[in-house]
């Protein structure tokens, strides 16, 4: 069914390809994961998988780690057809994975990680680790990725896209031949994620294969030559670099035209509800932060992973004690002590580590969405399930929260319907300010542009929008201003007019910009 | 009641059946009355340590505490003549104060609950040896404490403690599984971090679970020290942490917090005592007391983790049969 792109058939490569997937066919229960899925990778080539969560990309993942067994086709690894693919079949055959959750044991450094499982050994009684070793072979690995660090470097010290390099050289240790990047660009600043591509680019004129999925279509234009969309477990495309663009994959992702992603931006901007004078976070605790916060607009606020964003929006909602300076609400001063002292006067946030702060996986849909306001529900002290239940359907289709009841717990919802659970808790109080931290981290396309609705939504009824984003596209598509933050400043505000992608990433390494405009 | 809470009470009766068996005085009223007593005793502080251990906290000083306010108690009614009632009053103050200082260090100076409360334990045993010198606190010989008689009085056969258990498990049921409180302490138990971001007084919600305890241990206290009539220092109350641990866990609580039930703590401190009861009651040489324990309690807790794991299978395997392609939904996240 293909519906846009080149038609789908198998180009023919010119070299014999590493990988070859003939008709792999997977289903689960009342799902169709994979649906017969035709596709080769060569070496040295870099192939970009897109599509949105359910798509099959995880269940093509499983299948080629040796996780998951297909129900029918052929996997054909070197020329060697597997049928029964094991994860260490899938390693010894020279398949690498670098996950978007990273596994690296922080606690260790370089070396240790790269060689975690298969030291080598001194021998003799002992058999100690020997660590020297160790460092000395990591050492080419690092230079070949173009890595700034020593092997002998605590991992916990390095940065994500640095931490990625890692998994990468692991990758290389044991001589991998297809690497399997999965998200890798998600959680990562700008600056850091030019160096991944760079890496990639590497591995590329080393003759490495590499699969690259990605929810950020612009590096998957940058970096890919061959892009295949699946969208319900069907290839609906193959497209060769020249011929990808943003909207073209966008539309073949979700199979329709995808231009109300970002909402027009609100016309008039009202009384400033939130302002921080000479804030100052615990991270940077000489920087001054002056910012004012209006009802009815959406106030991106953009950066470097590391400029205080995260650390900022943390004071604003009172779980972080402010290092100096003042928050004033409605132009009267405003003395956080907690979280809840913030929640009490309508300033809310959703927070940046979902899982970890936003919901309680644990607990149901219903609890979650009271939890911030129970005394509400609770008539005389106990709480009423009746009065959560209802709650919890309105909720549910306010936000047309996807999942079987609200009685499911949150952990078994995708990522998407649990940012909207965490949406829903704070809706469903009347809220003043909303700070969103990296709303549409690891969400697929199309709950994407749900949560923006919403944002502007919010934005509209006069609540005043601060959103956190280390997304380019999402910083200019969604904001009607955008700050700034450079080393715990911010180093400049931009009206809509001036928010282009080059004054952001200048005002975010600190630079002043060229005209003053 | 949940599915654990009747293969708990399962358990009790078939333990019983066996000891009634083997001899039938388990049965006889005066040994029901005596083991319903001890019930009632250690179920009292052994719901107190429920609430601790739902936040993920532990509350390891129930034992010295029921020493040293025990010894206190009885000196202040039997060698300094303070009417019991105040006598009472100090002691279940002074109890709720301990329990203040222990959530505030954990909360406030976020100190580890087993610190905090190793020091507890350590630091009251030996205040209570060094305040009598460790010799023991008694009534003076052939005084009468009309009032006191209560605590040791039994009313339809049945001993008062008894009585004050049903009333405080009642409240309790009601506090943990009904109240914003009790929602509170699940979610802190669960995810502390979430449950701050949803703008939960956490750290107010935590203290109160450590007063809360030390509250009920000062009322067991209390209770032993009539029980016993006279407290040794260096043994009153030796261990009783763990078998309010110990009870927690056979009931169902999760020592990582957020997991647990009143039903489930009452029920497994009925099953200690009935194991205290058959070691006496069978001739066990009760030098082997603990090992008893120790070794149902292990047994316990891998029967019923292996059959919670089994459960968890088959749930799976009964998901992947019959799941229409309405609730796909969530599955898709596996593709």
């Amino acid at each position: 069914m293909p519906d846009g792109g080149s038609p789908v058939g198998e180009p023919e490569m010119a070299g014999k390809p590493f990988l070859r997937l003939t008709g792999v066919r997977k289903t689960y229960p009342g799902v169709v994961a994979l649906a017969g899925l035709d596709m080769t990778v060569s070496p040295g080539e870099v192939i970009g998988i897109v599509g949105e969560n359910g798509a099959g990309k995880s269940t093509l993942m499983k299948i080629l780690g040796g996780v998951t067994k297909p129900d029918s086709g052929t996997v054909e690894i070197d020329g060697v057809r597997y049928d029964g693919l094991t994860v260490g079949g899938s390693m010894r055959a020279g398949i690498a994975f670098v996950h978007q959750e990273l596994n690296l044991f922080d606690n260790l450094d370089v070396a240790a990680n790269v060689y975690i499982g298969r030291e080598p050994r001194t021998g003799g009684i002992l058999n100690l680790v020997d660590e020297k070793k160790m460092r000395a072979d990591v050492a080419p690995y690092l230079r070949r990725l173009g890595a700034h660090f020593a092997p002998d470097t605590p991992v916990a010290r390095l940065s994500l896209a640095q931490q990625q390099m890692v998994e990468i050289a692991r990758a290389l240790s044991v001589n991998a031949r297809l690497v399997i990047l999965d998200e890798p660009t998600s959680s990562l600043p700008i600056a850091e994620t030019d160096k991944l591509l760079e890496v990639i680019a590497g591995l590329k004129a080393e003759g490495i294969a590499v699969i690259f999925i990605s929810h950020r279509l612009a590096e998957v234009e940058r970096a890919c030559d061959r892009v295949i969309v699946l969208r319900d477990g069907v290839l609906v495309a193959r497209l060769d670099r020249a011929e990808v663009t943003h909207d073209k994959l966008v539309k073949l992702m979700i199979g329709r035209d995808l231009k109300v992603a970002y909402a027009p931006p609100h016309a008039a901007r009202g009384a400033p509800v939130l302002a921080a004078h000479g804030l100052r976070t615990a991270t940077w605790p000489t920087h001054d932060v002056d910012l004012e916060l209006h009802a009815g607009e959406i106030l991106g606020l953009a950066g470097l992973v590391g400029a205080g964003r995260t650390e900022l929006a943390r004071v604003l909602f009172g779980v972080d004690r402010a290092y100096g300076g003042a928050i004033r609400l409605d132009g009267k001063p405003l003395t956080l002590r907690g979280a809840s002292d913030a929640v009490e006067r309508g300033i809310f946030l959703v927070p940046e580590d979902r899982k970890g702060a936003g919901i309680l996986l644990d607990m149901t849909l219903a609890q979650n969405i009271t939890l911030p306001d129970l005394p509400a529900y609770a008539p005389g002290g106990l709480v009423s399930e009746t009065r959560e239940l209802v709650r919890a359907e309105a909720s549910r289709g306010e936000l047309a929260i996807k999942a079987p009841s609200v009685t499911t717990r949150t952990a078994s919802l995708s990522g998407g319907n649990q940012q909207k659970v965490v949406l829903a808790k704070w809706l469903a109080m009347k809220p003043r300010v909303l700070i969103f931290d990296e709303p549409t981290r690891g969400i697929d396309v199309g709950a994407k542009a749900e949560i923006y609705r919403l944002m502007r939504g919010l934005a509209e009824a006069g609540v005043a929008v601060l959103m956190i984003s280390s997304d380019m596209e999402e910083v200019i598509g969604v904001s009607d201003r955008v700050a700034v933050m450079h080393e715990g400043r911010i180093t400049g505000i931009l009206e809509r007019a001036q928010c282009t992608e080059e004054n952001i990433l200048t005002l975010a390494i600190g630079a002043p910009l060229a005209r003053a405009g | 009641m949940n599915k654990k809470d009747l293969g708990l009470l399962v358990l009790i009766l078939v333990v019983g059946l066996g000891v009634y068996l083997k001899n039938p005085l388990f049965l006889s009223p005066n040994n029901l009355a005596n083991t319903a007593n001890l019930i009632g005793l250690f179920g009292l502080f052994a719901i107190g340590q429920g609430f601790v251990i739902i936040t993920g906290g532990i509350e390891l000083s129930v034992g010295s505490m029921i020493a040293l306010l025990g010894v206190l108690f009885v000196d202040m009614v039997g060698n300094k003549g303070v009417p019991w009632p105040i006598a009472m009053a100090v002691v279940i103050v002074l109890g709720l104060a301990l329990g203040l200082a222990h959530g505030l260090l954990i909360t406030k100076l976020k100190m580890q609950p087993f610190v905090v409360t190793l020091c507890g334990l350590l630091i009251y045993r030996g205040i209570a040896r060094g305040y009598t010198a460790d010799a023991t606190a008694g009534f003076p010989f052939g005084s009468v404490y009309p009032g006191l008689d209560f605590f040791v009085a039994r009313y339809f056969g049945i001993p008062v403690s008894v009585y004050v258990l049903a009333v405080v498990a009642v409240i309790a049921w009601f506090t943990l599984h009904r109240s914003v409180f009790g929602r509170y302490l699940f979610a802190i138990g669960k995810n502390e971090e979430a449950a701050r971001f949803s703008g939960i007084r956490t750290d107010l919600v935590v203290t109160s679970a450590y007063v809360i305890c030390a509250g009920l241990t000062a009322l067991a206290a209390i209770f032993f020290a009539m029980y016993t009539r006279s407290v040794q220092p260096s043994s009153q109350g030796n261990f009783y942490e763990l078998y309010a641990i110990a009870a927690a866990v056979l009931g169902g609580f999760s020592l990582r917090g957020g997991e647990g039930s009143i039903v489930g703590v009452i029920l497994g401190t009925i099953l200690l005592q009935e194991l205290q009861n058959l070691v006496n009651l069978l001739g066990i040489p009760s030098s082997l007391n603990f090992a008893v324990m120790g070794g149902v309690i292990l047994i316990g807790v891998i029967v019923d983790q292996q059959w919670g794991a089994i459960r968890a299978r088959r749930r799976i395997v009964e998901a992947a049969r019959g799941t229409p392609t309405a609730t796909a939904s969530p599955e898709r996240e596996v593709s």
